[in-house]
């Protein structure tokens, strides 16, 4: 990485120094990989040569102006694109060394290790204990029924929700607020112990104090998960993540440390970005 | 005169479903002051008779019924099956364009051609006989196509979010159809069931054809049994010479559409009801 | 924290896992295939039957005959007298459900207010509901003591009466389906034609009903469709008279009533007077497949012209 020295904008240079969070560096262990990887909708190619190295506990922010690809690319990593029609990958994707979109995987095990928490979020119209036990089911990750219910306590503990709901674990998931239903689905995806947690806009449909629960609940859970977020709020990245990728019309224009990308990044287009002068 | 125009054909048009409507009153109105008098508790408790005041419809009516069980049971799996591969499956694939023209040409057969299919297929070839087997499975097929059409309408009620969200969790395709897909789209599937043996409960034509008798006076006792239902004992009455009958084809109508309107009502019970647990 | 490999274990469950899947999605494929093996199946059903009838009955003979007498001693297979029949009755029905439904569907589009239609739409819907042999009730006990009343000359069973009533019960279907093609209209055209000048009538009848011309076109054939197939009303109030006449005031019988006059009978299975159902039903098949294909294909097309 080429770091030029720029005038680094006033408005973010308090919030990439904030306290407690660590210079992020670059020796911690490589936990994905991802190689000169293209991805297309029918013809039109829609990520062009991606090649990133995403490290184990540590939380990496991709931003971007929509549509530039991001949260394709964030569904490239559990192979979630598999499920829309008409697509196709090019490149190589490999976790922990091993190539994601080899012919002997099982989609199956991969997206258990490589959980997911969507935009908006989607519970499912059953109880709240439901909603967690369901991943531990069809998984068989349970042999009794005093194991499931530990399980569910412990992950919805991990997702700070537990004391919200505990009195009321078999009441409908839809009864919740939204931020609470996010933090349920977060739970959810903790229930089957991945080692990766996707977040695709966790907090883009919640509001100021509901975001905020959201982003120290990432920041607890970095100490167990790597933790890939797509953000479009650019505070957010600056606030949450340890490394930011910026994308633009589908290619990666840069990766670095959070604090060298808001305060002196190596592309102009990605400072014109973070400065908002464009996007 | 351009103002006049507009409103003399706005008239002729209304009077157009005004006509409709009417004459359904009509209908309902004949049938009603036809056979209201004859409907008593002997009349359903009565198996049919050659003295036209003591015959009933009970036979007919369980007969009715047993059908019409039997008629869910094999629609109501076999559609869903179905509907899920079409939706869920192979929405795409040239194979099933070729499914679905094919089922909204047969959604368009009349019914009587699947009576023959039925007598071909079932009472001859494999042999089951004018029995409530044979019956049942001749008002299925006719009844597939709407509970195809009417699943598959529930399934893209269902947010693909549900489904990204199952996998997500490492469920499999099925896993997530039977866990969280299906049940979601369960009232509607259910609404479109009955639609369809609404419509199969009244149907005359196919069960002639394929040999349930008009005249039969017991009730069936399982599925190998001899049947007759409804809409065959008031076409028997109908087209016996004597009035006293048409009575009967009258309150025997009555019985029918009471049947109908208790099937439609359960359907919508049982809309309100999944929606209202959905909702909370 | 030990790493988990992503590669299907050698384990039975993952391995059956995968197999019951696969096993699952052939399962669902053959019951949706089902409906192309019952399209088979009553193809197959009334092929074999009407071979074994053409050996005995040359096919000319069958299409071109005048008379119909198979369940006579001097038999003769002439079909014309039931497909008049079918024809006499059909066009009676269409001539009520073809303006009646047009209108309706016209009023509902483009006129109505929409608490008006979220009324009449599921009255409609029970109309087309209603069982057939409901409707066959309705035409011999109801329509024709009334229609007599008028003409003294009409008979007991006739073309008539069964024809209205018959029109009576396919105008929701002609009615609904011409709504929706009238409703895919873009709201633009109309605008254009108002902002022409043009009253509400001009802008249904010259610019809504000819851009929905081809689905509109369609809902009538379906509906023919339905008419030649239709079997109840026919057989309780059209008679068991093959007649070669375009007379609606005479008993006839209709194609579908010969089949249901046969199945109530105690012809044997298997003998040629029993064959001729399966060749008439042939015949009524070939005709409404061939109906309903090209309304389907009329539909795709405005679906294609507005999607």
């Amino acid at each position: 990485m080429i770091v030029t020295s720029r005038p680094v904008p006033a408005s973010l240079a308090g919030i990439a120094s904030r306290p407690g969070q660590g210079p992020a560096a670059f020796d911690t262990p490589v936990k994905i990989d991802v190689n000169a990887l293209n991805f297309y909708y029918g013809p039109k190619r829609a990520l062009d040569g991606i090649s990133i190295q995403i490290r184990a506990n540590l939380v990496t922010a991709f931003i971007g102006p929509s549509g530039c690809g991001k949260s394709t690319f964030l569904r490239t990593l559990n192979r979630m694109n598999d499920i829309i029609p008409m697509t196709r990958v090019e490149g190589t994707v490999r976790i922990d060394g091993e190539s994601i979109y080899d012919a002997g995987v099982d989609v199956v095990h991969l997206r258990r290790k490589v959980g997911m928490v969507f935009q908006k979020s989607n519970p499912f119209p059953k109880s709240i204990f439901e909603n967690v036990a369901y991943g531990l089911r069809i998984n068989g990750l349970v042999k009794s029924k005093s194991e499931m219910i530990d399980r569910v306590e412990e992950s919805l503990r991990q997702a700070a929700i537990w004391d919200e709901v505990k009195d009321r674990l078999h009441d409908s998931a839809l009864a919740l607020s939204g931020g609470q239903q996010q933090r349920l689905c977060i739970a959810r995806a903790l229930a089957i112990r991945p080692e990766i947690l996707l977040m695709d806009e966790p907090a883009s449909a919640l509001d100021p104090i509901a975001t905020q629960r959201i982003e120290e609940l990432i920041y607890e859970l970095k100490k167990q998960y790597t933790i890939v977020i797509v953000t479009h709020n650019m505070q957010q990245a600056a606030r949450v993540s340890d490394f930011t990728a910026f994308f633009w019309l589908g290619r990666l224009i840069e990766f670095d440390r959070t604090d060298r990308i808001f305060t002196a990044p190596a592309e102009k287009l990605t400072e014109d970005y973070v400065t908002g002068r464009c996007g | 005169m351009r103002k006049h125009a507009d409103l003399i054909f706005q008239l002729v048009s209304l009077s157009a479903l005004v006509i409709a409507l009417a004459a359904l009153a009509a209908l309902v109105f004949d049938i009603v002051s036809d056979g209201a008098g004859r409907l008593s508790f002997q009349f359903l408790t009565n198996i049919a008779s050659r003295k036209p005041e003591e015959a009933g419809v009970y036979h007919a009516l369980m007969g009715s019924i047993w059908v019409i069980a039997l008629t869910g049971a094999l629609a109501l799996p076999i559609g869903v099956a179905a509907a899920i591969f079409l939706e869920e499956y192979g929405s795409r694939s040239r194979m099933a364009r070729f499914i679905e023209l094919n089922i909204s040409n047969l959604a368009a057969v009349p019914s009587i051609i699947y009576g023959l299919l039925g007598l071909g297929l079932f009472v001859r070839l494999m042999g089951m006989g004018q029995s409530v087997l044979a019956g049942a499975a001749t008002l299925a097929l006719l009844a597939l196509p709407v509970v195809i059409l009417s699943t598959r309408e529930a399934l893209r009620t269902v947010p693909n979010s549900i489904r990204e969200g199952s996998y997500a969790l490492g469920a499999t395709k099925w896993q997530t159809i039977w866990n969280q897909v299906l049940p979601m789209a369960l009232p509607g599937v259910l609404t479109g069931l009955i639609l369809a043996l609404s419509r199969a409960v009244g149907e005359t034509a196919p069960l002639i054809t394929i040999g349930a008798l008009t005249y039969i006076p017991f009730a069936p006792d399982g599925i190998w049994s001899k049947f007759t239902v409804l809409p065959i004992q008031v076409f028997n009455w109908v087209s016996r010479p004597q009035p006293e009958f048409k009575a009967n084809a009258a309150a025997g109508i009555l019985v029918l559409m009471v049947l109908l309107l208790s099937m439609n009502a359960i359907a919508i019970v049982v809309r309100d009801r999944q929606q209202r647990r959905g909702r909370i | 924290m030990t790493t988990r490999t992503l590669a299907p274990r050698r384990a039975r469950g993952a391995l059956s896992l995968l197999k019951g899947e696969w096993i699952i999605e052939r399962a669902l494929f053959l019951c949706a295939a089902l409906s192309v093996l019952t399209t088979a199946g009553i193809i197959a059903v009334l092929a074999i039957e009407t071979y074994e009838f053409l050996r005995e009955v040359p096919v000319l003979d069958f299409l071109t005959g005048t008379e119909w007498t198979p369940l006579f001693s001097n038999q003769k297979f002439g079909v014309l007298p039931l497909v008049a029949g079918t024809m006499l009755v059909s066009s009676i029905a269409m001539v009520v459900a073809l303006p009646m439904g047009l209108l309706s569907a016209i009023y509902l589009s483009e006129y109505s207010p929409s608490g008006f239609r979220r009324v009449v739409k599921p009255v409609l819907e029970i109309l087309a509901g209603v069982p057939t042999v409901v409707y066959g009730y309705f035409a011999l006990m109801f329509v024709t003591p009334l229609l007599q009343q008028v003409f003294p000359t009409l008979s007991g069973f006739n073309a008539l009466s069964p024809g209205l009533v018959m029109g009576l019960m396919i105008l929701p279907l002609v009615s609904s389906l011409s709504e929706d093609a009238m409703r895919a209209v873009p709201q633009g055209l109309r605008e254009g034609s108002y902002a022409l000048g043009a009253t509400r009538m001009q802008t249904a009848l010259r610019v809504v009903v000819p851009a929905a011309f081809s689905g509109i076109t369609a809902a009538f054939i379906l509906g023919v469709s339905r008419a030649i197939g239709e079997t109840m009303i026919v057989a309780i109030a059209a008679g068991q008279q093959p007649r070669l006449t375009g007379n609606p005031f005479v008993p006839i019988e209709t194609m579908t009533a010969y089949i249901v006059q046969v199945s109530l009978g105690d012809t044997p299975q298997g003998t040629l007077e029993y064959r001729t159902i399966f060749a008439v039903g042939m015949l009524l098949f070939v005709m409404t497949f061939s109906l309903n294909l090209i309304s389907t294909w009329l539909r795709e097309r405005y679906r294609e012209e507005y999607a």
